[in-house]
């Protein structure tokens, strides 16, 4: 499956997730999930939204520079094994690879749902469209 | 000691009369020769013949770094190339670099102004002289060097860097002299410390520095950690390289070489002569030189003119530390940069806006100057990918340090950290400012 991620560059300096957090929450949007991407300079703050075209917006006006990219999601079964049976072997077989990785529990199906970025989305989703179904 | 006390201890009557000789002679010799200098004379409505008094100087068009760029590289000579017999350069605004080509005279007479303004800082035959300047196409190596060759030191070409070699040498050899840039200076104190040598134990007693701006403040700290005598030397490339000026050992002002160099301070905004004392900006016009000379060029460089007699005898006129620029230019580890070079190498990168700010480290202590570029990551160029990131950032720090010459810091900030102003944008903030 296909998700909106947004993508927000900062300083590393104290208070820059603090005032993203506070835009966000300014405009009622929750946060799904964040992972944050630092060198020694600055970081990469990448998030999925309860509303990513809202949050993008608001995060703009904030003065942020900010993207949105469509990465792909997969549900996670919660055993051993899990997350290498339901993506990594099956996208490694599949000669795709990682990027970058996080995953969240999804509120509404209590599952665990990781979210990646591959060098190649299409494939990416195909493949893991498939083993969802097959 | 004085070298050519005949020159140098010449009274003001007898030298103004040579500088006027030598005035008329050039202004025919670059009318003659160059078609930049007598399109510019005719512009002005005069001739060679139109100078009879040093006043006359006033007449005469001034010269710019702009007429260096657009005449390069070699619309200024005076000379047919087979004639020149080296061609050194220096960063220019844009891309295009600062073409000074020299005859077998001109090597000769520098060589002997070098040797000269050395014996004004105090060298002897008897120094061993590490020359630490840049060998190559600045001219600060071969300057130093060839006047130092004169004076009959002996001369260590080490160049700049490696300064563990230099520490090294500089005491197994006994090196009572060095000429280097004043950050140089403190950035070899900072790395004998480091290996546990105190330089104020060696030899070493005299700096000659200069190619970058410094002040009293630095003087004393260079004098008191490297335990040496530091002495101010002036020069720029479009006029000789080093040797237009230098302190003699009473440091009270740097003694312009007046026998070869006629200056004048103007007012940098109206082009009006100012009398001695003002504060203006130093034009110089070339009394000897036969490759290039120049006509009244405007050095950008704010300073004073103080034409009473020394204690060291000489008559020369003596000019202040620099203390400022009528132009944008930097002067970092003893090279030009342009914020304009900067912003040609942003907007050669693909999608990269030039909201930039350059933060330079001025007098820190032990360190050299730094040079950090802080450049906006805005939209067009910001990747959800870290790695994409980094790279940007390498690609810039490449870009600049080849166009620039010297390595810059790149670091990658948010657009509300560059301020947007009114108008012609800051874009030169000093560290101690942020």
């Amino acid at each position: 499956m296909r998700v909106e991620q947004l993508s927000v560059f900062v300083e590393n300096q104290a208070g820059r997730l603090v005032a993203i957090l506070e835009a966000l929450k300014q405009k009622e949007i929750s946060i799904r999930a964040l992972s944050i991407s630092e060198t020694a300079e600055f970081g990469i703050v990448r998030m999925i939204l309860s509303d990513p075209e809202a949050g993008h917006e608001a995060l703009r006006k904030a003065g942020f520079t900010c993207r949105t990219d469509w990465i792909v999601s997969a549900e996670i079964p919660d055993v051993p094994g899990g997350l290498l049976d339901s993506v990594a072997k099956p996208l490694a077989d599949a000669g795709v690879n990682l990027k970058y990785f996080y995953a969240y529990i999804e509120p509404k199906t209590d599952r665990a749902v990781a979210v990646l970025k591959t060098d190649d989305l299409e494939r990416a989703d195909e493949v893991l469209k498939r083993r969802a179904e097959g | 000691m004085i070298r050519d006390p005949e020159h140098e201890k010449m009274s003001r009557e007898e030298l103004e009369k040579l500088q006027l000789q030598r005035l008329q002679e050039k202004a025919a010799y670059v009318y003659e020769r160059v078609p930049f200098y007598r399109q510019a004379f005719k512009e002005k409505g005069v001739a060679p013949g139109d100078i009879q008094s040093l006043s006359d100087l006033a007449k005469l068009p001034f010269t710019a770094k702009v007429d260096f760029r657009d005449n390069y590289p070699f619309g200024l000579m005076a000379v047919p190339q087979a004639e020149v017999v080296r061609i050194h350069s220096s960063s220019g605004t844009t891309g295009k670099p600062i073409i000074a080509p020299y005859t077998k005279g001109d090597i000769d007479t520098w060589a002997e102004i070098m040797a000269r303004v050395l014996v004004t800082a105090g060298v002897t035959k008897e120094d061993v002289l590490q020359n630490a300047y840049g060998y190559g196409l600045f001219t600060g190596g071969l300057g130093f060097h060839y006047g130092a060759e004169r004076v009959g030191c002996s001369v260590i070409p080490t160049g700049g860097g490696n300064t563990k070699r230099q520490i090294l040498l500089l005491q197994d050899l006994g090196t009572t002299v060095i000429t280097c840039t004043p950050s140089y200076a403190l950035i070899v104190a900072e790395a004998a410390l480091d290996v546990g040598v105190d330089l104020r134990e060696t030899q070493l007693r005299l700096g000659v520095c200069g190619a970058e701006p410094w002040s009293e403040q630095m003087r004393k700290d260079i004098e008191t950690r490297v335990g040496i005598k530091a002495i101010n030397i002036y020069g720029l490339t479009e006029v000789i390289g080093p040797g237009v000026s230098t302190e003699c050992p009473y440091e009270c002002g740097m003694h312009i070489q007046e026998d070869h160099f006629l200056v004048e301070i103007i007012d940098p905004a109206t082009g009006e002569q100012l009398p001695y004392g003002s504060e203006g900006e130093l034009v110089i016009t070339t009394l000897t030189k036969e490759a290039q000379p120049v006509i009244r060029f405007r050095t950008r460089d704010i300073c004073s003119l103080n034409p009473e007699a020394c204690e060291c005898g000489r008559t020369f006129v003596r000019m202040s530390r620099i203390t400022g620029r009528s132009d944008d230019m930097l002067i970092v580890r003893g090279v030009n940069v342009f914020p304009s070079q900067i912003e040609s190498v942003l907007l050669e990168v693909e999608g990269v806006e030039p909201h930039y700010l350059i933060v330079v480290d001025r007098q820190h202590q032990f360190k050299s100057d730094e040079l950090e570029v802080w450049v906006e990551v805005s939209e067009d160029v910001f990747s959800d990918e870290l790695g994409k990131m980094e790279g940007l950032e390498r690609k810039l720090r490449s870009e600049m340090d080849s166009v620039l010459g010297i390595s810059a810091k790149i670091k990658l900030v948010e657009p509300r950290t560059i301020a947007r102003t009114e108008g012609k944008a800051k874009r030169v903030v000093d560290r101690s400012e942020l």
